[in-house]
């Protein structure tokens, strides 16, 4: 049964090469999307048939490795022998995460049948889609270092592609290059930030071969599980791991390439930005939770860069107008949570975050989408409003997905934030600081989810005559619903015992993290009554904030006019996202692109090389000239050559 | 008998003929040392011939008189299609292969 | 003496005396047949043509050979005398190196009729192949000498 785990890599691989040879022929948009979406099909089938099957197994036996091929073998026999296999580990954690991204891939698939409707480039974009899902299975089924990897640029190329798909289109970025800027910028951004990012995971597994000896997870953890926490090496490689987590899931410092990668169509946001690729960095913290417990500092660290993350990004989220740059925030701000999650040893429970918010995040980004296309490309939400009656549907799932996010029982949101949370106040290594942070941050989370439904969809029109809004055809409804439904029930398989639930997800991970949890020697906590009390909290903040929301932008909007003004300073500082673009822009970008085109590019590029090359064939052109002169076509002087060589053959004769 | 008389009238009468080749402008000279060269040549091999005993060097002549021939007729007749066009058998002006 | 004379004429008469001076050295060879052979078709029919030739382009007096010294001529003469030398050389080794002379069969491998029996024989193939060369030259010379090609 299990060796049928290559067969959800390969289907989506297949359907890439198809689509990428052959797709530009086809002339039917039907076809691309059923091969498209269907090869996910395929692979979520797979899935979930593994998923059943591994479901009557016993915990002990749930692990297992498919390998199909070796990919590097070197130095066999020697210590630094190095076997690197092309093979894939099915395990707890990794079934749910290839059910998370073939499920929501391939309900973004159909979505997106209707969403690039009449797109020239409708061809291209299922193949890139394809290759992303190929590029993520690798990673998240990967059994050693150097495949996860592989996915791991994988998916950073698919991201540059598919942000730039609409190459030409002009994008404001804000700073960089105003005006003249094009989605190919925003794409380059985010390739080059995942580049440090990845630099940070290629010297960490550099230091995970140097110290371990090999790149595979099981010898890898398996050596680790007996040593003892403390020592610097592993705080090292954990930090270097965690520096590629922020370039790949959007964190503290290298966030700022989220918020740009909206230039890309929708369905790619909804897909790579909110529920897969940008978890990516969270998945690998949870697969490393043994190498994190043996560095209790560098979890400190996640802890604290998600929990500041997860208010910056809110923050900014506060007073964004554009429709996907709020929803991009609000990613970022999530992501953080999970991030706050791992650095307390929540491991699950920032599984478990992750599972939901790929439900309410991608629900929310394709509803956005919905709404973008009904109103004909427009994305301020300034010029919104009134759209409930237009979109009903729309309208309906994207509430569901908000409430969610807020965390409202009984949505899945609010089970796995607030197991975050309380795992946050409660655990060793949690902090009450970090609590509140996220408390806080949960509070700005409902306020401003509820100011976008608020602005966009509820209240008076502010749009023109001209603009008609149309509900979505069921190729783009159909998964919102299906979407809308997982939102609301989705938290039912995390329950947590305080609420009489079998607490189902940490229950099924538990054997993934059981080296990790023990070598954190981790007390297990009972029900305490601290529990309710912080979850009454938490559910306060999140319906007072989205009862402020509603006050201010559905009735008393002067009021918000009105600390617009009052608080200009901070309001601007908001706005232009604290100005860390800029920032890095002065420190670091703009000298190193003049480094890059002035020396590199004019200097040694145009000159030295290009000067090599024309230069050796001005030579020979030259020396050509010359040598023409002899060919005077006077035959006499042939003649002479000729005899004064056979001169010097008779010479060479006569004395041999 | 000695055959080196026979030889030595050969080379000097080859090198007679490369002069002539080399040094003259006259297209038709040229032709006639061309001529001289290859009589000296004919001469070497009759005197090997009868030296030898052997006849393969007088058939060898035999032959070379009549590709000489030949060689001759067609020579002149490019040489007189020159002519009609350059008006000229002056081998400095013939450069027509110049690069 | 033909190579410098100034008269083209001139010098084909000297070439002709040469032709008959060289015919007589082979005589003194015993090469009969290739004596008479020599005097007939060089003597007689290729210096004729040459004569022709001059005659029809009708040339005048081409500049002696000494009239300037040009770099052209040091360079010939030079070179020429270094071929001299060389061959002069070669020619001193081969006294040497000499095979037991056998100049008694000369007398008897000179002889039309003996030159003739070899012709029809042993070198019937190249005899052969040697007139269709020269109907190829007739061709060729009728053609390139023509005035204009209809």
């Amino acid at each position: 049964m299990f060796s049928y785990t290559p067969l959800i890599v390969l289907f989506p691989l297949l359907g890439f090469i198809f689509l990428g040879l052959i797709g530009w022929r086809l002339k039917s948009e039907k076809l691309i999307g059923i091969i498209g979406s269907g090869t996910v099909g395929l692979s979520f089938l797979v899935a979930a048939m593994l998923f059943f099957q591994m479901l009557g197994l016993q915990p002990e036996d749930r692990k297992h490795a498919v390998e199909l091929f070796t990919w590097i073998s070197t130095f066999t026999g020697t210590p630094s022998s190095l076997t690197v296999p092309v093979a894939y580990q099915i395990d707890q954690l990794s079934i749910l995460m290839t059910l998370i991204v073939t499920g929501v891939g391939f309900l973004i698939h159909v979505y997106s049948i209707g969403y690039m409707h009449g797109d020239p480039g409708f061809w291209r974009f299922f193949a890139y889609l394809n290759l992303f899902i190929f590029a993520m299975l690798n990673l998240v089924l990967a059994d050693n270092f150097l495949l996860m990897f592989l996915g791991w640029e994988g998916v950073g190329l698919c991201s540059y592609l598919l942000i730039g798909f609409w190459y030409d289109r002009k994008f404001d970025t804000g700073g960089y290059k105003p005006g003249t800027a094009t989605t190919s910028d925003a794409a380059k951004k985010a390739f080059i930030v995942n580049r440090i990012g990845d630099f940070g995971f290629l010297l960490a597994m550099f230091l995970i071969f140097i110290h371990f000896g090999s790149l595979n997870f099981d010898a890898v953890f398996g050596r680790a599980a007996v040593l003892t926490p403390g020592s610097s090496t592993m705080v090292w490689i954990t930090l270097l791991l965690f520096l590629g987590a922020t370039g790949k899931s959007a964190q503290i410092p290298l966030f700022i390439w989220l918020p740009d990668a909206m230039a890309g169509p929708t369905p790619v946001s909804a897909l790579i930005h909110a529920a897969t690729m940008v978890t990516a960095g969270v998945y690998m913290v949870a697969r490393c939770s043994v190498l994190y417990a043996l560095a209790p500092a560098a979890m400190q660290v996640v802890a604290i860069i998600g929990a500041l993350t997860a208010i910056l990004a809110a923050t900014i989220g506060l007073v964004q107008n554009d429709i996907k740059k709020v929803l991009a925030y609000s990613t970022v701000s999530q992501l953080g949570y999970m991030f706050l999650g791992m650095g307390v040893a929540a491991f699950s429970a920032g599984i478990f975050h992750l599972l939901t918010h790929a439900f309410f995040k991608a629900l929310l980004f394709l509803g956005s989408g919905a709404v973008i296309h009904a109103m004909h490309s427009e994305q301020d939400i300034q010029k919104m409003g009134g759209l409930k009656h237009h979109l009903p549907t729309t309208y309906k799932t994207f509430v569901v997905g908000a409430i969610a996010i807020a965390g409202i029982f009984p949505f899945s949101g609010f089970f796995s934030k607030d197991e975050i949370l309380w795992k946050a106040f409660s655990s060793d290594y949690g902090s009450v600081f970090l609590w509140i942070f996220g408390v806080l941050g949960a509070g700005l989370t409902a306020f401003y989810m509820f100011r976008l439904v608020s602005l966009t969809f509820e209240g008076e029109p502010r749009y023109g005559h001209e603009i008609h809004p149309h509900e979505a055809p069921p190729t783009m409804t159909i998964p919102l619903i299906i979407l809308a439904f997982l939102s609301v029930v989705g938290g039912f398989v995390g329950i947590p015992e305080s609420l009489l639930g079998g607490n189902a997800i940490e229950h099924w991970l538990e054997p993934v993290f059981a080296p990790a949890y023990v070598k954190l020697r981790l007390a297990s906590h009972g029900v305490e009554i601290t529990e309710y009390v912080l979850m009454v909290l938490s559910l306060g903040i999140a319906l007072a904030g989205i009862y402020a929301a509603r006050l201010v932008y559905l009735r008393r909007i002067e009021l918000a006019e009105g600390w617009k003004a009052k608080y200009a300073r901070i309001y601007n500082l908001l706005f232009n996202k604290y100005y860390v673009d800029e920032a890095y822009d002065k420190a670091f970008v703009s000298s190193t692109v003049k480094v890059s085109e002035g020396l590199l590019w004019k200097g040694v590029d145009v000159s030295l090389i290009d000067g090599a090359v024309n230069g050796s064939a001005k030579l020979i052109a030259l020396a050509a000239q010359g040598i023409r002169r002899a060919q005077t076509g006077i035959a006499q002087q042939y003649a002479t050559v000729f005899v004064g060589g056979i001169l010097v053959v008779l010479i060479w004769l006569m004395f041999k | 008998m000695d055959i080196q008389p026979y030889l030595l009238l050969s080379a000097i009468t080859f090198t007679i003929g490369v002069v002539g080749v080399l040094a003259r402008r006259n297209a038709i000279i040229v032709f006639m040392s061309i001529e001289l060269m290859l009589n000296s040549v004919n001469l070497s091999l009759v005197a090997f011939s009868a030296f030898l005993g052997d006849v393969t060097g007088q058939m060898l002549v035999f032959f070379v008189m009549t590709v000489a021939a030949a060689e001759a007729a067609v020579g002149l007749a490019i040489i007189i299609a020159l002519f009609r066009n350059k008006q000229t058998v002056n081998l400095d002006d013939i450069n027509i292969l110049k690069w | 003496m033909m190579v410098t004379r100034r008269n083209p004429v001139i010098a084909a008469l000297y070439l002709i005396l040469n032709f008959f001076a060289l015919g007589g050295l082979y005589l003194t060879l015993n090469a009969q047949f290739i004596a008479f052979i020599h005097i007939l078709v060089y003597a007689g029919a290729i210096m004729v043509l040459f004569l022709f030739v001059i005659m029809l382009l009708n040339l005048g007096d081409v500049k002696l050979l000494g009239d300037k010294i040009s770099s052209r001529k040091i360079i010939a003469a030079g070179l020429s005398f270094g071929l001299l030398m060389e061959l002069i050389y070669i020619f001193g080794y081969a006294r040497t190196n000499l095979p037991a002379s056998r100049f008694e069969r000369s007398a008897e491998i000179g002889t039309v009729e003996y030159i003739g029996k070899e012709l029809f024989t042993t070198f019937l193939f190249p005899f052969e192949v040697t007139s269709i060369l020269l109907l190829a030259a007739i061709v060729g010379a009728v053609i390139l000498a023509k005035r204009k090609l209809d």
